[in-house]
């Protein structure tokens, strides 16, 4: 037992002890500032890698050559051109079909979790819909290639083994979640009081739907889209699986094209050395990637924040 | 344009009614007979007899939690986006069953409008906040929704405070214009009945006041409800009252009746402010 | 003058209603959409498998025939980068969310961070993966390791960390707060004793999350290199290693040549699906388990 002054006694003591507390409350700040600073460097390591290899990627080729031509034949031993236009087509015919999936099956889900399903349903619906979100985009590559090509083969005679249709729907699918929870979002914070409002003048759901909620919601909504076409623009396995390498400038979907990220991905799988000029081809790609994904995350915070609605 | 189809000539009092019934001989928009509505196992309305009367103001009265905005939100059905609600018994809109199962809900709330306790426009234009039901309706002809928007406007007595912006964000206005905005919106479709639930309750005296004297202008042309937590303006408003109290109809008569001679106990009380 | 005829409103109804009846229709057939691919991608998956995942493919080595092959390296490599990612985000993505919850003023500094993050958590895998090949690999020259492919996959999922542990803190109730502070103890002591344990669970679902998402990359790795056949088990952070999705990769890819790779990558899909569907359930338990209610 403690007799009675003893606590005192303790915190006196403890006092002595301070000296070394004090050094511990100066020098945590400093460590956790480290490690927050480190997301920092990651950003900085990430920029400065790409500036940097891409202006010596720039010394060995135009500028004009790598955004106008229409050829890319880096392996060519007679005459390599470099023009990073095929694979901005690639990237764009994949990204437009995935987002001619992603974005009418992600708003109608949406739509439906956030104004026509019970509480029960949604309670359901939303975490099966959410698993989507959580395949590996490697698992998507597989049912691409080993499934969904074969049986689109079937449909289009014309079809290539490795084509930009294919990964593009499958693509759309794996960003259906995200626009599905992202619109969703944006619906259930219109406040219910705008609904009442349309209801109470004899609208059915889908007109309170399509002319109350979706309008107030539309900045969040067209975000969610803005998001998805990032994601699409940067997913990586699923078209450098089922899309194929061929540098083609083309708008025949149907063929092998091949996106930007699948590009880095047969560069640096092959053993291009240090110094040679696709090896710094890959980093111009890189950055025109960064780049292009880095502008659709700002513009949809733009977005969301600059058309918010006020109610 | 078309004129409205005719009202129904005849309205049948059959059914007798338990509060004694002024007889106003107006023909009747609403008649609730043995009305009850349970949420899950509360039971908050209990077998409600009122009849509502045409080009009248009826007040409901009663403190909170009394079922007032219940009753009301049951009279165009939107009540039962709650989803454990269950209703028995009739109301009557024009001699039909509102909960029949062939009657159209949509249908009901075309001809019945409601005013919310605050302010709701939609995040739209003035011009289209009004401009809504009437497009919902088929009506596309721009000169055609020019004129009902002017005409609801000044239907609900804000045409001279935004006639020069109506391209503007209906929030852009105050508490107040934005109810008259409310008003004008149910103004649009030409309802027969309009139901205002504390209409004023989150406005302003100077505010409150306009859309007072709007209500006695409205009356006119179309038959009113409102529920109101203010006795006075009960008083002042309306020709009759309706006073509820745990979900059942104490006493109903002319206002005047209810405010100087009320029959029963509870409602002296409640008048007098000695409860709710 | 009347505007609204009664006669038309009736007559727009029905089709209005029916409208609204189909729509709700098609509204519904879509949100199952997702679903039924996603019940037709497992069964793919699964109907593929069947017969190839058995004892001796989880802990065989990789081997040219597909009958012989088994997946003990990729497991291994994959343990091997959970080893890595789990402490390194847990104690980045803590510290930043601590700094920037409990020390941060809210200004400048403050704000770069916070928007750093979430720029991030934008970024395409596949610049991560970039970025490792050039500063671990090369610049370190730790070559493609455990310790450059952890790093690199650290740096990947930091963010869902750093949001998930700041949401943790944040939703500490501020009472608490004040009664440590009460009670004379300084700022650290408030966080280690008071902040921290009450936010654990949030923090760990964090990081769990953060593992399922780092188990499953492979655009990364290709880039840093990861070997396609590699015999050797990795043993240590610095030896070269493979993992789970790199072999459904390749696999895939060689299924031209070699049908039954087809079904050799279905089958470390479905341990992969196994290993991420035991993560996420065990987030779930934590946090339905340690959520306190205050």
């Amino acid at each position: 037992m403690l007799k009675a002054g003893s606590v005192k006694e303790m915190i006196q003591q403890k006092k002595k002890a301070t000296s070394s507390t004090s050094v511990i409350e100066k020098a945590v700040p400093v460590l956790l500032f480290t490690a927050a600073f480190i997301s920092v460097l990651t950003t900085i390591g990430i920029v400065f890698t790409l500036i940097i290899e891409t202006i010596l990627f720039f010394r060995q080729v135009s500028i004009a050559e790598f955004f106008s031509g229409t050829v890319l034949r880096p392996l060519s031993r007679v005459e390599p051109q470099y023009s990073i236009l095929p694979l901005i087509m690639g990237t764009m015919m994949t990204t437009i079909i995935a987002m001619l999936v992603a974005i009418p099956v992600g708003l109608t889900t949406a739509v439906y979790l956030s104004e026509y399903a019970s509480t029960g349903a949604r309670k359901v619906l939303k975490p099966m819909i959410e698993v989507l979100a959580g395949i590996p985009t490697i698992v998507y590559g597989f049912f691409a290639f080993t499934f969904v090509t074969p049986v689109l083969r079937e449909v289009i005679p014309g079809l290539a083994s490795t084509n930009a249709l294919s990964p593009g729907l499958v693509m759309g699918i794996m960003i259906i979640p995200m626009v599905a929870s992202l619109s969703e979002d944006a619906m259930s914070s219109v406040p219910n009081a705008m609904r009442e409002g349309a209801l109470a003048m004899g609208c059915t759901k889908f007109e309170v739907t399509f002319r109350v909620v979706i309008p107030a919601a539309i900045s969040g909504i067209i975000a969610s889209f803005v998001l998805g076409i990032s994601r699409a623009i940067g997913e990586t396995m699923i078209v450098t699986i089922a899309s194929g390498s061929t540098k083609n400038f083309t708008f025949d979907v149907t063929q092998s094209m091949q996106t930007m990220t699948a590009y880095i991905v047969e560069v640096t799988s092959g053993d291009a050395a240090a110094g040679t000029t696709i090896y710094y081809s890959l980093y111009a790609v890189a950055m025109t990637l960064f780049v292009f994904t880095l502008t659709m995350n700002m513009l949809a915070r733009y977005i969301s924040r600059r058309f918010r609605e006020v109610y | 344009m078309t004129p409205a189809t005719p009202k129904p000539e005849t309205i049948t009092r059959k059914q007798s009614i338990i509060q004694p019934e002024p007889d106003t001989g107006k023909p009747l928009v609403f008649n609730t007979k043995g009305l009850n509505l349970y949420y899950g196992k509360t039971h908050a309305l209990k077998d409600i007899h009122l009849p509502i009367a045409e080009n009248e103001v009826t007040a409901i009265i009663g403190p909170s939690g009394c079922g007032k905005s219940t009753y009301l939100k049951a009279l165009n059905r939107m009540v039962e986006m709650v989803e454990s609600v269950k209703i028995t018994g009739e109301v009557l809109y024009r001699d039909s069953n509102i909960f029949d199962r062939s009657f159209k809900v949509e249908e009901l709330r075309t001809r019945v409008g409601m005013v919310f306790q605050k302010p709701n426009p939609f995040p739209k234009t003035i011009f289209d906040n009004v401009a809504y039901g009437p497009r919902i309706h088929g009506i596309r002809d721009k000169k055609t929704l020019k004129q009902i928007v002017e005409k609801s406007l000044r239907g609900a007595a804000i045409w001279d405070e935004v006639k020069d912006r109506l391209d503007e964000n209906a929030y852009s206005l105050s508490g107040g214009q934005q109810q008259r905005i409310c008003i004008a919106r149910c103004l649009a479709i030409e309802p027969d009945v309009i139901l205002m639930d504390e209409p004023t309750s989150a406005l302003d005296p100077k505010s409150t006041m306009k859309v007072e004297e709007l209500v006695q202008d409205l009356k006119e042309k179309y038959s009113i409800v409102i529920v109101t937590h203010n006795m006075q303006q009960a008083a002042r408003i309306s020709d009759k009252t309706a006073f509820f109290l745990n979900g059942e109809v104490v006493e109903y008569d002319a206002t005047d009746t209810i405010f100087s001679n009320p029959s029963d106990k509870r409602t002296e009380d409640y008048i007098s402010g000695r409860f709710g | 003058m009347e505007y609204i005829d009664i006669d038309r409103v009736k007559k727009r109804m029905d089709k209005r209603l029916f409208i609204n009846k189909m729509v709700k229709g098609i509204f519904f057939a879509s949100a199952m959409f997702g679903l039924v691919v996603l019940a037709i991608l497992l069964y793919r998956v699964i109907a593929d498998s069947i017969g190839w995942i058995s004892m001796d493919f989880l802990t065989g080595l990789l081997s040219t025939s597909a009958e012989r092959a088994g997946i003990r390296g990729a497991i291994i490599g994959t343990l091997w980068l959970m080893a890595i990612v789990g402490p390194v985000t847990m104690i980045l993505g803590v510290g930043t969310a601590i700094y920037l919850e409990e020390y941060a003023k809210k200004g400048k500094i403050h704000s770069i961070i916070q928007t750093n993050i979430a720029n991030l958590a934008g970024v395409p895998s596949i610049v991560f993966g970039i970025l490792g090949l050039t500063i671990f690999v090369r610049l370190f020259g730790l070559g493609a390791s455990v310790i450059a492919g952890g790093l690199t996959m650290s740096l990947l999922v930091l963010p869902i960390v750093v949001v998930a542990a700041q949401e943790a803190i944040r939703s500490v109730p501020s009472h608490l707060r004040e009664a440590s502070y009460g009670m004379g103890a300084t700022k650290w002591q408030t966080i280690k004793n008071v902040i921290l344990p009450a936010s654990i669970a949030g923090i760990l679902t964090g990081v769990i999350l953060a593992l399922s998402r780092a188990i499953g990359e492979t655009a990364p790795l290709v880039v840093i290199g990861i070997p396609a056949l590699l015999i050797p088990v990795p043993t240590n952070v610095t030896d070269n290693f493979t993992a789970l999705p790199m072999q459904i990769y390749y696999w895939t890819l060689d299924a031209v040549l070699v049908a039954e790779y087809a079904n050799l990558a279905a089958a470390t899909i479905v341990v992969l699906l196994i290993v991420l569907f035991i993560l996420n359930s065990a987030a779930i338990l934590i946090r339905n388990k340690f959520s306190k209610r205050y």
